[in-house]
C-alpha cells in the first residue's frame, strides 16, 4: 500500500486467503478506518463516489498531500458509482476527452495491483452498433479520429459482429446491423470494489473516510473558502472539492455560484441469471439500449435517461419499456427473461454533454461534476486530473479543456456523436 | 406515472403524451447581450431539489407547449398554465406556499 502512515491494512494475497482459509475467516479486518472528523483538513472532498475518492487517492499518490477528508453523506459508492452499468472504453471523438477517458482505460489496467484490490477489471471488448448509414458514417469518423488519437479501434462489418456476438440478429426489421466500432480493450470492472479499493488505499495514507456525514454549507470570506457546515460539525478547509454529481448544483448553490447542470434520472435493469452468452459489451445508440453479462450471469441493461428534472433516483417504467423493446429486436433471445431488478440513478447533465473538471468563481473550490451518463469508465483519469487540479491550483492538460469557462467562450466539448445513448 | 393536465385541452396526460422541455420563465438574451448573460440564458439552470418550474409540451396531444409546477425530490405535481405566462399565477404560488412552508420562490 502507498504509505504506511495511516490506517494498518493487511495485503491481500493468494497467501492471505489461503492462511484465512485455515481459520475460518475469521482474520479479515475492515478495509478502511471509521475516524472522528478533525477540526481542519488541508484539502477537503465532498462526494464518497468513485470521482471523489479517486481524486483523494491521487493527491497523496501523485502529489503527497496527505491531510484530506472524503465527506460523504450515505456510504461509499451509494450515488452512480454503485449504481452503474460498469462499461468502459475510450472511443470518443474529441481530442481530449479521448485523451481523459484513455488515461482512465489505462488505468483501470493495473488498478488491481495499483490497489492491492481485485476491481475485476474484464477487457471484454466493447461493441457500438451502427444502425443506420448515419451511424456508419458517424463511427467511421471515430475510428480516424481515433487512430490520430492513439485510441485502438476498429470498424468492423456485419459479420465479424456476429462472430464475436452470436446472439445478435443481425437482419433486424426496423435496424439492421450494418457494423460497429469495436474497442477490443474496453470492457467491465466491479463497481463496488473500485470505490473500495481507493478508499482503502486513502485510509493507508491517512486520510479521513467519512461516510454519513451531509454537506449542509459552506462557508467563505473575502479570501475564498473557510469551511463547510456538515451534519456532524464544522469542518475548516481552504481547500475544497466537490465531486457530487447529481447534486452538483445544490452544493454550488451552497458556495454561491451556479453551474451549467441537469440533474436527471437514469435507469438500469438486470435479468435472471443464465448461462453465459455473449463475452462482450454491446451498445445500440439508434435504439437507446446497451447490454453486457455480468459474471452472475445477469443480463446488465441500460438505455437513455428519463427528460425531465429528478432527484428521485426513481426512473419511469416507458423508459425501461423503450428500452427493452429495443432490445428484444436486437437479442431475439431475451424475449423471454425475466427481469429481477431496476434501478435509477440521478446522473449530471452538462450543456455540451461533456464534465466538468474546474475552478470556480470562490477562490479554494474546484469542481469535477457533468459526468452524467458514462463516468464510471472515467474515474481513475478523473482523479488524476482533478487531484492534478487541486494541488497546483492549475488545471493540467487532462483538465485544461473541462474548465466552465468554455460555457461563455463557446469551446464546446461535443460528443454527442460518439454517445448517442448512456453507457 | 407522471401526470399532468394539459391547460388547453384539459385532458390529464400521462408522461408518455409528454415532451419534457427543462426549465421555464427563462429570460432570452440575444445578440446584443454580455456573454454572461447569453451563457446563462443558453446554460446556467437552477436545477433545484424541490419546487422547479417547467415546460412541457402535450406532444401527442394538442401538440401546443405549457407550463408546470413540479416537486423535483417528490415528484407531486401542483400545476400547470399556459405558456403565454410571464409568471406563475399567484393560486399556484400560494398553493405551493401552503404545501411547502420555508419554500424561498420561484425567482
Ligand atoms: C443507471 C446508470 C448506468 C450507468 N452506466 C454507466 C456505464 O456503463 N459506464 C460508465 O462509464 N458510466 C455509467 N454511469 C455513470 C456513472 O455511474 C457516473 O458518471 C459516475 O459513477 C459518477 O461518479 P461520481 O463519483 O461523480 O458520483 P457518485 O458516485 O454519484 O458520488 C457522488 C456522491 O456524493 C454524495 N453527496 C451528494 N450530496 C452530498 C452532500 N451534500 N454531502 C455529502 N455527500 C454528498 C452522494 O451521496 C454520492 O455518494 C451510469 C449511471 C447510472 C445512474
Ligand atoms: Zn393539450
Amino acid at each position: 500500500m502507498p504509505g504506511s502512515r495511516g490506517f494498518d491494512v493487511k495485503r491481500y494475497s493468494v497467501f492471505a486467503i489461503a492462511r484465512e482459509a485455515l481459520r475460518w475467516h475469521r482474520g479479515w479486518e475492515r478495509a478502511w478506518a471509521t475516524p472522528e472528523p478533525k477540526p481542519e483538513y488541508d484539502v477537503v472532498i465532498v462526494g464518497g463516489g468513485g470521482h471523489g475518492l479517486a481524486t483523494a487517492y491521487y493527491l497523496g499518490k501523485n502529489h503527497g498531500i496527505t491531510n484530506v477528508a472524503v465527506v460523504e453523506k450515505g456510504w461509499l459508492g451509494g450515488g452512480n458509482t454503485g449504481r452503474n452499468t460498469t462499461i468502459i472504453r475510450s472511443n470518443y471523438l474529441q481530442d481530449p476527452s479521448a485523451a481523459i477517458y484513455e488515461k482512465a482505460r489505462s488505468l483501470y489496467e493495473t488498478m488491481s495491483q495499483d490497489l492491492n484490490m481485485n476491481v475485476m477489471f474484464s477487457p471484454r471488448g466493447v461493441m457500438m452498433l451502427a444502425q443506420t448509414e448515419h451511424e456508419v458514417r458517424g463511427y467511421k469518423r471515430t475510428e480516424m479520429a481515433n487512430a490520430l488519437q492513439g485510441v485502438k479501434t476498429e470498424f468492423i462489418g456485419p459479420e465479424r459482429v456476429k462472430e464475436l456476438c452470436p446472439i445478435i440478429h443481425i437482419e433486424g426489421p426496423r435496424y439492421p446491423v450494418l457494423g460497429a466500432l469495436w474497442q477490443a480493450r474496453g470492457g467491465t470492472a466491479r463497481h463496488d470494489a473500485v470505490a473500495w479499493g481507493y478508499a482503502r488505499a486513502c485510509s493507508a495514507m491517512g486520510m479521513h473516510i467519512l461516510q454519513n456525514t451531509e454537506v449542509t454549507g459552506i462557508t467563505r470570506d473575502a479570501s475564498g473558502v473557510t469551511g463547510i457546515e456538515t451534519s456532524r460539525g464544522r469542518i475548516a478547509t481552504r481547500k475544497l472539492g466537490l465531486v457530487v454529481a447529481g447534486h452538483s448544483g445544490q452544493l454550488a448553490e451552497m458556495a454561491g455560484f451556479r453551474l451549467p447542470i441537469e440533474s436527471l434520472a437514469l435507469q438500469a435493469l438486470v435479468s435472471e441469471p443464465i448461462k453465459p452468452c455473449m463475452d462482450v459489451v454491446v451498445m445500440a445508440n439508434t435504439v437507446h439500449g446497451y447490454m453486457s453479462q455480468s459474471d452472475k450471469g445477469e443480463m446488465v441493461i441500460g438505455g437513455g435517461t428519463d427528460g425531465f428534472n429528478n432527484f428521485t433516483q426513481r426512473g419511469s417504467f416507458h423508459h425501461i419499456e423503450e428500452t427493452v423493446r429495443a432490445l428484444i429486436e436486437t437479442f431475439p433471445m431475451l424475449s423471454r427473461l425475466k427481469m429481477l431488478r431496476q434501478w435509477g440513478g440521478i446522473v449530471d447533465m452538462t450543456g455540451d454533454r461533456s464534465p466538468i473538471i474546474s475552478t470556480t468563481p470562490v477562490p479554494g473550490i474546484f469542481v469535477d461534476c457533468g459526468w452524467g451518463t458514462g463516468g464510471f469508465k472515467a474515474i481513475p483519469g478523473s482523479g488524476w486530473a482533478m487531484a492534478e487540479l487541486m494541488a497546483k491550483g492549475q488545471p493540467g492538460p487532462l483538465a485544461e479543456a473541462f474548465g466552465l469557462s468554455r460555457f461563455r467562450e463557446g469551446r464546446f466539448i461535443d460528443e454527442s456523436v460518439a454517445a448517442g445513448v448512456a453507457h | 406515472m407522471l401526470m399532468l393536465t394539459c391547460p388547453y385541452c384539459g385532458i390529464k396526460a400521462d408522461e408518455t403524451e409528454l415532451t419534457p422541455g427543462g426549465e421555464a420563465h427563462l429570460t432570452r438574451f440575444g445578440p446584443e447581450a454580455s456573454d454572461e448573460d447569453f451563457e446563462s440564458y443558453l446554460f446556467q439552470r437552477k436545477n433545484p431539489k424541490g419546487v422547479h418550474f417547467e415546460r412541457w409540451r402535450h406532444a401527442y396531444g394538442c401538440g401546443k407547449w405549457f407550463l408546470a409546477a413540479r416537486d423535483t425530490a417528490t415528484l407531486e405535481v401542483f400545476g400547470t398554465y399556459p405558456a403565454q405566462s410571464k409568471a406563475p399565477p399567484k393560486r399556484l404560488l400560494t398553493a405551493i406556499r401552503r404545501k411547502r412552508p420555508g419554500w424561498e420562490g420561484w425567482e
